[in-house]
C-alpha cells in the first residue's frame, strides 16, 4: 500500500539534519549514510551520498530522475558472481 | 469497417469487445468510451453508423494514450529505470523479475525457456 500523501515523503530525521547543515554550508561533501529507507527529495539533487549496502558504502550521485525513489534502491545488497558450474567451464 | 487508432476492429463482435483489440483499452475503458460517445452497449461493430465511429475515434484520440504512444511511454519508463541504476532497472537489465518474486524456481516468463545446466547434480533420491 502506498504511503499517505498528507505525511509527505519520509526522510530519516538524522539524515535530514545532516543535509540541512550541508546545504547551509554550501559545500559538496560526500555524505555517509545507513538510511537506505529515506526517500530522495528534490533538495538532494546534485549531492553525492555513500549509501551503506550492508558491507560497503556505495557512491550514489543523485540526479533529477531519482527523486521519489529511496536511497537503498541505488546500492544493491547482493553481489551475483555467477554460478559454480559456469566458473568450471571457463577454467 | 471501423478503423480506430490504426487498428482494424473485428466486425462481428460487440463494440465494447471490439475496442479492447486496441492496445491500451481494456473492458473498463471500452465501456467508458461507449458511454461517453453515446453508443449503445451490445451494438455489433459493423452496425455502427459512420457518425458513431467518428465519435468513438475522436474520444479515443483526444482523451487516451493508446497503441504506439503508449508503448513508447512504457518503454521510456523502463529505460529511465535502467539509466538511473536503481534496483528495478538492474532487474530489467538482467531480464529477471522486477517485483521481488522468487527466482529459485519459476520466473519463466521473465527468464524465457528453461536452459538445462550441464553437470548439475540432481537431488539424491531417498
Amino acid at each position: 500500500m502506498a504511503r499517505s500523501l498528507k505525511k509527505g515523503p519520509f526522510v530519516d530525521p538524522s539524515l535530514q539534519r545532516k543535509i540541512d547543515r550541508l546545504l547551509a554550508s554550501g559545500s559538496k561533501q560526500v555524505l555517509r549514510t545507513w538510511s537506505r529507507r529515506s526517500m530522495i527529495t528534490p533538495e538532494f539533487v546534485g549531492l553525492t551520498f555513500h549509501v551503506h549496502n550492508g558491507k560497503l558504502f556505495m557512491p550514489v550521485f543523485v540526479t533529477e530522475n531519482m527523486v521519489g525513489h529511496r536511497l537503498g534502491e541505488f546500492a544493491p545488497t547482493r553481489k551475483f558472481t555467477g554460478h559454480a558450474s559456469d566458473r568450471k567451464v571457463r577454467r | 469497417m471501423a478503423r480506430i487508432a490504426g487498428v482494424d476492429l473485428p466486425r462481428n463482435k460487440r463494440i465494447e469487445i471490439s475496442l479492447t483489440y486496441i492496445y491500451g483499452i481494456g473492458r473498463t475503458l471500452a465501456s467508458d468510451i461507449c458511454k461517453k460517445a453515446g453508443v449503445e452497449h451490445g451494438t455489433k461493430t459493423d452496425q455502427l453508423s459512420e457518425s458513431e465511429v467518428i465519435k468513438l475515434r475522436e474520444i479515443i484520440e483526444r482523451e487516451y494514450k493508446v497503441e504506439g504512444d503508449l508503448r513508447r511511454e512504457v518503454s521510456q519508463n523502463i529505460k529511465m529505470l535502467m539509466d538511473i541504476g536503481c534496483y528495478r532497472g538492474l532487474r530489467h537489465r538482467r531480464g529477471l523479475p522486477v517485483r521481488g518474486q522468487r527466482t529459485h524456481t519459476n520466473a519463466r516468463t521473465r527468464k524465457g525457456p528453461a536452459k538445462t545446466v550441464a553437470g548439475k547434480k540432481l537431488a539424491p533420491r531417498k
